[in-house]
């Protein structure tokens, strides 16, 4: 991996305020995770809402939607791409220190949260389960966020439509639409890996869960290689 | 041991930027036109009004733009979707875009880092110390002036010491100074046997960087070579001449009867002479002058400014 290019990602995504709008989210979390604890009532009544609906459902997309598409996107909207580009490197080195930045950022912001909702609510194989759900879908979902950022002039809104009409409506009416949301392979995984919980409700197979998200992430590199291969300026025709 | 010889012709052949045929629309607009275009070693200015698709034959020999008809090589080889062209380009693009949140330190070196070399430190410094950022180097980029910015940005670009470099509008935002120094850096490099590429709209400052320059007028290349043989060879516009000398009414006189003059005026700075043959003109004059034994004390021609030359091609 092109440590340079991580670095200077790291650096960029870091320093952004926009960076700032992922803080209050795992707090959140974890903070109504502590509720549920505190009124005594069984952890079916209100685990399976905040840590499937909420946590795996809206935080972990949301963080990696905003994170997805920034190490790329960004530097696209300002210009600044252009220092990277004119260098001689592969196109999928940059893709892939930048994807990697964007997964390792997700995950600590969203899957250590989600894991240590997780032990709270229920053990620490819940947590542990959940946290290696979460990160498989942070991959799953940077890549794709990511590949967006080169495809669209409007990623985040086009994520958005994504995350909430595909995953979070769609999937309730049409059982195939399971197939192609990654939320859904983040919860079978978390289900798995926690021991079948009752906490979870998963709907997919591990295999089917597993070989879905490494399409996600594998399509979704070689989109971006490809886009970013043949990325020309705009906006500038005088 | 076998070593490799690289000659002159191989590296001017490195350095070489060739466009030939090259067209690019943006869906219906054609922004480029039809450019045939060589571009060898010492200092090029690419001279254009706003629009005129100076950006985007930049871009293209940047490899930021694929040519929609033609072929763009640098050294030879085509610059679309091809990123080892790098390692012998530099660019430096219109867009004031630099990572504020970096000293210049940090960036420069970065830059010396993704392309490889064995010491980027060393790299580094040197590319500061062109550009005369020894100073500042460890400030952030965000604090710099616009001439710092752009100062910096050339430090980056030729941090790996490219045998092109392609600058566009470099020297908007700069002070006089500032100007005068990236002016005097881009001819030390041009004197190096680099290729350096700017565009620009402001004439005063191609006369004063590059004799040679390529013109583009709505997307075509309406003139290319030296502004003032151009101007020479546009025969069908009188040439204007002042000339001051010892006798400049019995030097009108004389030249009236030239029949290469077609017109002069006798002004308090001298005579401002006409002249429809630029070589016919210059050598008869000076017969003229001592056969009438008047003294020429100043022949100046004076509309072979770019800015006369850049008018009348764009008129035409």
């Amino acid at each position: 991996m092109n440590l340079t290019i991580a670095g200077l990602t790291a650096r960029a995504l870091l320093g952004r305020r926009r960076i700032l709008l992922l803080i209050p989210m795992p707090a959140v979390l974890i903070g109504l995770t502590l509720v549920g604890v505190s009124t005594g009532e069984p952890a079916q009544q209100w685990a399976p809402t905040i840590l499937g609906q909420l946590g795996l459902g809206v935080i972990l997309p949301l963080t990696a939607l905003i994170v997805g598409s920034s190490v790329l996107g960004l530097e696209i909207e300002d210009g600044t791409i252009t220092h990277i580009l004119a260098k001689p490197l592969p196109r999928r080195e940059i893709v892939v220190a930048k994807l990697v930045v964007a997964w390792a950022v997700t995950t600590v912001t969203t899957a250590v949260p989600i894991g240590i909702a997780g032990m709270i609510a229920g053990s620490t194989g819940l947590g542990a389960g959940l946290a290696l759900g979460a990160a498989v879908g942070a991959l799953a979902y940077t890549a794709f966020f990511l590949a967006l950022s080169l495809m669209s002039r409007r990623p985040v809104a086009v994520g958005l439509v994504y995350i909430m009409l595909w995953e979070n409506l769609l999937v309730q009416f049409v059982s195939g639409a399971r197939a192609l949301s990654i939320q859904q392979y983040s919860l079978t995984l978390a289900d798995r890996l926690s021991g079948d919980t009752v906490l979870l409700e998963s709907t997919l197979s591990t295999v089917t869960a597993a070989i879905l998200a490494a399409a996600f992430v594998a399509i979704g590199t070689v989109i971006a290689t490809q886009r970013l291969r043949s990325f020309a300026l705009t906006g500038e025709t005088s | 041991m076998t070593a490799i010889a690289t000659g002159p012709e191989t590296a001017t052949k490195m350095s070489t930027v060739e466009l030939t045929g090259v067209s690019h629309w943006y869906g219906n607009v054609v922004a480029v036109n039809d450019v045939t275009l060589t571009i060898g070693p010492g200092v090029t200015g690419l001279l254009g009004p706003n629009g005129a698709g100076k950006t985007t034959v930049l871009h293209m020999m940047a490899g930021f733009l694929p040519p929609s008809q033609g072929t763009v090589t640098v050294g030879g080889r085509p610059s679309w979707r091809n990123p080892d062209v790098y390692k012998e380009l530099g660019l430096v693009t219109e867009r004031e875009s630099v990572p504020g949140h970096l000293t210049a330190q940090e960036f420069v070196y970065a830059s010396a880092k993704l392309h490889g070399l064995r010491d980027p430190l060393e790299a580094t410094a040197r590319a500061i110390g062109t550009v005369e950022m020894d100073d500042a180097k460890d400030r952030r980029i965000s604090t710099y002036s616009k001439g710092m910015r752009q100062r910096t940005r050339v430090a980056a670009a030729l941090v790996h010491d490219p045998s092109v470099l392609l600058l566009d509008e470099p020297f908007n935002g700069m002070d006089p100074r500032q100007r005068l120094h990236m002016m005097d850096l881009l001819h030390t490099m041009a004197g190096q046997g680099r290729t350096i590429l700017f565009s620009s709209h402001i004439l005063e400052e191609v006369e004063q960087l590059s004799g040679t320059v390529q013109v583009i007028v709505a997307g075509r290349l309406a003139a290319s070579g030296d502004y003032r043989h151009i101007r020479r060879l546009m025969t069908n516009r009188p040439h204007v001449f002042t000339i001051q000398s010892s006798d400049d009414r019995g030097l009108a006189a004389a030249l009236m009867e030239l029949a290469s003059v077609s017109g002069v005026e006798l002004e308090p700075s001298g005579l401002q002479v006409r002249a429809n043959d630029y070589g016919t003109f210059t050598r008869s004059l000076t017969k003229v002058a001592r056969d009438k034994g008047i003294r020429l004390t100043a022949v100046l021609p004076s509309d072979e400014s770019l800015e006369n030359v850049f008018s009348y091609l764009v008129a035409s």
